[in-house]
This record gives structure tokens, sequence and C-alpha cells, in this order.
């Protein structure tokens, strides 16, 4: 049933969530080529508010209320409470200054593309049992995901891994409204319950590591040998 | 209803315990929680002998043998490790000074933890065993970063960064299993319910089925500790509390793998079926083979132990990748024979280490000489973790390796290099902790109080080894058919 409304609304929806798709990957290299930490809060935050509005969007669609509730929910935690949180973090603790890369932004880009072309070659063959409408979303949500863990891996701070680990996040959530058009409401609500125990979780990690080596550094954190 | 029960009683205790949780008074009631909840599991193991599969909420939970078996083993070490934790935790707070709010946040985060191991295993619902381990996962981060050593904080990071990469994994393939569902059962909460998912698993897209089930073996199988993202494992068990070692390898890795299985068991087709199977069974070899020979170069003792685990865990996904009803019901038991012989394992070496002030295992000498109440201990555990008859891992070993024999004659000889090495690498070790001379000690001896869940458990394991009971043989039997 709710394939047929998507294909008779496609039309006129659908180059819409083909542009939010675009920007989506847009912005997945945006965070792996910015440097300085408050700038990547601001990225995630609009990663979030994209993904509301892609799925308000799909709500629209659908004419399901249970997307309306997801979309708010989204809208709250992702565009709004997290970013405040890891920012208040960054006031607190006062972190400053620029994030330390293992490796540099062009061959973190490029190494990007190539897991782009990557993503999409997984992705193509699931396209088939895709509605018209969301073709192409998977391998763009995937590659989001690619992107996102190849930031996490090349990033010292523990605030920008953690960036890295929530834009994942945002990724699958991508994943799940535009592929499968949203998950049940159950599921949405324990999910959410997650994200806000993992806030805390953060947080309060944060200040033991903080408190602990008087750096958010995490070349603190290389020293476990196997044969100690 | 009784399912209700064991649930609420779990999750009660997390804000209560976050209110009340320090103290003398907060062990006491941890304590008291996870022994009604025992109860409670009890008596909802006694419906489903009388009554078969049980349900609540609609059929939103739902309780059959395999679930049935791991909530029992889940409440019984629960209530063993609150036991321990009883003395144990206090020590800890002697010895490292921790603060009020320190442990209340060790006790409610610790039920959180008991609490989502049970909501996993009595859902019926694919998203909500999601939500449930990554709620474990977010919940024993802090229990690893307890102590605040640097250690402990480079563990839990390892942890929760492994582990959370882990399980976004895991739900990459729960939305690929609801939307290989949709078609077939309709949007909502029904397309995600194990029982409806398995009743009309033939007409799930078989192609999407399998995508979705290499991410959740990849994702869950982080977490239950198989190569190569294995890593976050020796080192989150040896900086943690020794209760929380015991609850992550008796808990945690069962009801992740316990994840897997519910997913492989919806791949019914003649490709996607065997491909899983055997996937599991690489994946195991891979893991047993990397345990065993990294324990030669462990000297904590912890972390000898939790690669341990790692071997009990690619055993059993092994036994299960073999499929057929003996080998499954070797594999299940061998779950349950592993759950109560390593956290007795980690209660034993937990007390010993305390009261060295040390987890080298080259410092810890002597104990059956110094403290013979605990050397024993220590003995009687790590014999049974070693799949010494007259203990249920021996029968559960031969049993595995004789359909191995059968079904897959290949791999026989890396399980047996695998097994061996393992006691070689343990076998002296174990000698010279108990036999060697000892060193002198720090005097910090505590009671033998908290050692009495270690002989409950070997005792238990033993009789699971040569008398196990009728009931409990019967849903061994039943998992068979719920996992194929």
């Amino acid at each position: 049933m709710i394939m047929h409304s998507i294909l008779a609304h496609s039309a006129i929806i659908s180059p819409v969530l083909r542009i939010l798709a675009a920007w989506m990957l847009v912005l997945s290299f945006a965070l792996l080529a910015q440097r300085r930490l408050l700038s990547l809060i601001r990225l995630l935050a609009w990663q979030g508010v994209t993904l509301a509005v892609g799925t308000a969007l799909v709500a629209q669609l659908t004419g399901d209320p249970i997307l309306w509730v997801s979309a708010v929910l989204t809208l709250s935690i992702k565009g709004i409470l997290m970013p405040y949180v890891l920012h208040y973090l960054l006031r607190r603790l006062q972190v400053r200054g620029d994030v330390e890369m293992t490796l540099n932004v062009p061959s973190t880009q490029l190494l990007g593309i190539l897991l782009v072309v990557f993503a999409f070659s997984i992705a193509a063959p699931l396209d088939g049992y895709l509605p018209a409408a969301t073709h192409g979303m998977l391998g763009i949500a995937l590659a989001a995901f690619l992107l996102s863990f190849l930031m996490m891996i090349t990033r010292r701070k523990a605030i920008s891994q953690i960036v890295g680990f929530l834009a994942m996040d945002n990724a699958l959530f991508f994943a799940a409204t535009s592929a499968t058009l949203g998950m049940p409401l159950i599921v949405e609500l324990g999910i959410a319950l997650d994200t806000l125990i993992g806030l805390v979780v953060i947080g309060v990690f944060f200040f033991q590591i903080r408190d602990t080596f008087d750096s958010l550094d995490l070349h603190y954190l290389e020293h476990i040998r196997e044969d100690k | 209803m009784i399912i209700f029960w064991v649930l609420v009683l779990a999750g009660a205790g997390v804000p209560l315990l976050a209110f009340l949780g320090s103290g003398r008074r907060g062990a006491r009631l941890f304590l008291l929680l996870n022994f009604l909840v025992l109860i409670a599991c009890v008596v909802m193991s006694v419906q489903v002998a009388t009554q078969g599969i049980i349900r609540a909420g609609g059929d939103e939970f739902r309780v059959d043998a395999f679930s049935l078996l791991l909530a029992l083993v889940n409440s019984t070490v629960g209530f063993s490790i609150a036991w321990f934790s009883h003395s144990y935790f206090l020590k800890e707070v002697q010895h490292h000074g921790l603060s009020a709010g320190q442990q209340k946040l060790y006790h409610s985060m610790f039920q959180l933890f008991l609490f989502t191991m049970l909501l996993a295993v009595l859902t019926n619902n694919m998203g909500i065993l999601w939500v449930a381990l990554e709620g474990a996962t977010l919940s024993s981060v802090l229990l690893v970063s307890l102590m605040r050593k640097p250690q402990g904080l480079e563990a839990a990071w390892k942890y929760f960064i492994l582990c959370g990469v882990g399980l976004a994994m895991a739900l990459l393939g729960t939305v690929l299993l609801y939307f290989a569902a949709e078609p077939a059962l309709g949007a909502g909460s029904d397309a995600l319910l194990w029982s409806q998912l398995h009743a009309h698993s033939a007409a799930l897209n078989s192609g999407v089925l399998t995508i979705a089930f290499i991410f959740v073996l990849v994702g869950f199988g982080t977490k239950v500790g198989l190569a190569p993202l294995h890593s976050w494992l020796p080192d989150a068990h040896a900086a943690g509390p020794s209760s929380a070692s015991a609850a992550l390898s008796a808990l945690l890795l069962n009801v992740a793998l316990y994840a897997i299985l519910r997913f492989k068991s919806l791949l019914s087709g003649p490709v996607a079926g065997p491909f899983a199977a055997h996937l599991l069974m690489g994946f195991g070899l891979l893991t047993l083979l990397l345990a065993a020979f990294s324990m030669f170069r462990q000297q904590d003792v912890k972390r000898l132990f939790a690669y341990s685990s790692m071997e009990h865990m690619a055993l059993i996904t092994f036994a299960f990748g073999l499929g057929g009803p003996l080998a499954v019901f070797a594999g299940m038991l061998h779950m349950l024979g592993h759950s109560l012989a390593k956290s007795s394992v980690f209660f034993a070496t937990g007390q010993a280490s305390q009261e060295a002030g040390t987890q080298d295992i080259s410092a810890l000498n002597g104990l059956l000489h110094s403290r013979p109440v605990l050397g024993w201990s220590v003995l009687l555990s790590v014999l049974a973790i070693l799949g010494m008859p007259p203990g249920s891992l021996f029968f559960s070993e031969i049993l595995i390796l004789a359909s191995a024999v059968q079904q897959s004659w290949q791999s026989v000889p890396f399980l047996l290099v695998g097994v061996g090495t393992v006691f070689a690498a343990i076998y002296p070790r174990l000698q010279s902790m108990l036999l060697a001379p000892a060193n002198s000690l720090p005097n910090r001896q505590s009671g033998v109080g908290g050692l009495l869940p270690v002989f409950f458990q070997i005792s238990l394991v033993v009789i699971l080894g040569v008398a196990i009971p009728g009931q409990i043989e019967l849903w061994l039997h039943d998992v068979a058919g719920i996992v194929q």
C-alpha cells in the first residue's frame, strides 16, 4: 500500500529527496575535510536537520503519522540536543584549536571518493528491490556511513571521534527512512532512548578522561600492550 | 504476566539503585533485587515447562526454550554476581577511594546491564533486541572505566568505539531485515517480530536477507568477540572490576551470539542457509586459533581468561554453524556451562588479584597453601573451564568434536589444535598460581563468603555434566528446532 502511494507522489517528491540525499553526501565530505571542532559540530547539526526534513518529506509522501513522530524526534535529538550537548562539553572542557589528523586532508578526500564508488557498487544490486523513487538512496546512505567511519578513524581527539560516530548513526537513519520508509514506532523510540543514554555516557566519560589526563587528546590512550 | 514481573523487577532496580545504591545498603539492595529476579525467572521456567511457549504484550514478548535457557542462566549468574559483588565491591571502594556517586553509578549501571540482558532474550522484536544490546554496551562502558585508571579509560574508549561501530552495522542489518520483511508482512511492528518472520521465512527475499545477515554477523560478532574485531574484549575484561568481567563473559557474549542465531534461523533458502552456516564455522575456527595462540603471551590473569572466553565463544559459534540436532545441543550446553564456569573463574581470580593487589600471574603464587578456600575455588573453576570431567564442558566439547567428525572432518585438526593449545597455555599457569612457593601477600585478605557462588555454580556445572535434569535436556533439544 505504501509502495503505491509512493509511486503516485514520486514525481514531485522524489527529486527533492534526491537533492537531500546529495546534500547528505556533501555534508559527509565536509566533515571529512573540516579541521575545526566547532565547525564539525555545526556540520553534524546540519546533518540532523537534513535527516529530519527527509523524514518529514517521506511522512508527507506516505501519510504515515508514525513518520511524523520520527521526524520530530530526529529534529529534537539529532538536530538540536546532540549538537548542543557536544557544544556544552567543548566549552566546559575547554577543548581548543584544530583537530589532529593522522592523514592529511587531500588523501582522506581521495580515499573518500574510492569509498563512495565501493558503496555504490555494493548497493547497486539492492536497488532492484526498491521503489523507483528511492533508487540510489541506499548507495548514498552506505557511502555516508563509510565516510563517517573514515573520519572517525583518522581523527585523534575524543570529541571528533564521537562526531564521526554520530555521523555514522545519521547515515544509518538515512538508510532507514529512505530505503524502508522508517522503522516501527517502538523501535524508533528505543533507538531514541539509547541515544539519550549514550549522550549521558559520553558526557560522564569525557569528564573522566579529562580529569585523568588533563586532555581529550586520545594519544594518551595508547598504552595498553599485549604483554604488559 | 510473569514476563512483565521479570522485566519490571530488573528494570525498577535501575532508578532505585541510582538513588540508594551507595555503601553497604546499595550492595544489599542490589543482591535483593537480583534474588527476586532469579525467583521470577524460576517461576517463569515452571510456566514454560507446563504451558510451552508463553507470550505477553500481544506478541511483543515471547519465551521459548532458547530464550528461557538464556534467561535462566542470566538470572542465575546475575544473582551470583550480586552476591560476589557484595564483599568484593566494598573492598574496591576502600582501595580506590570511590565516592558515593561512583558507587551509585556502579550499582545502577550494573542493574541496567542485567535488565538489558533479560530484555534482549525475552523480546520477540528484532528491533528491540538491537536496542537492548546497545543499552548493554552503553551501561557496561562506564563499569569498565569506573576505577578511572588510565588503563581502564583506554579500554573503555576502545570498547565504546569498536562496539559502537559494530552495533551500527548490526542496526543496518536490522534495517535491511525490515526492508526484506515489509513486502511479505506489511509495515508496522509485526514485520520485525521473530515469530512472524520465522513463520514466513520462505517469503522473504533471500538476497536482501543474506546481505543483512553479513552486517549482523560482523556487527553483533564484534560483541561476541569474533576475530578480527575482538580487540576490545581482553582490554575491557582486564580493566574493569572483576564482577563486570564476569558479567561481560557470562552474559553479554552469549546474548550477542543469541542475536546472531535468531537472525540466522530466518535464512532458510538452499543457498542462504548453508552460506550463513559456513560463515559461522569459519569465524569460529579463526577466532578459536587466534585466541588459543594469543594466550601464551598473557601475563595478566584476567586477560588470559578473557582470551579463554573468546575461545569458548568460538567453539559455540562453530557448533551452531555445524547445525544438526547433536551439534546444536552441544553448543547450547556449552553456552550454559561456559557462563557458569567462566563467571566463577572471574570471581575466584578477581578476589585473588584484589588480595594480592595485582593481576600479574607471576605474583599470584601458592594460593592453595596460603589461602586454601580461595585456592580451591581457583582450582575447581579453572579445571571446569579447561573442560575436565565431570564438568559439563567436557561433555559438550566431546559432542562438538563428535559432530565435527561426522559433518565436517576438515575442521577437526583445527579444533584439536585449538583446544590443545589452550590447555597447554593455561595449565602451567594454574600450577604456578596454586603450588609455587607463596609470595608475601599484602595484608588485604577478605573473607571467603564472596566465594560461595563459585562452589554453587561449579556444582551446577557438574550437575549439567553428569545428571542433567530431564526438563533442561528437553529444552536443549528444542533449541535445535528453533535455530534451524
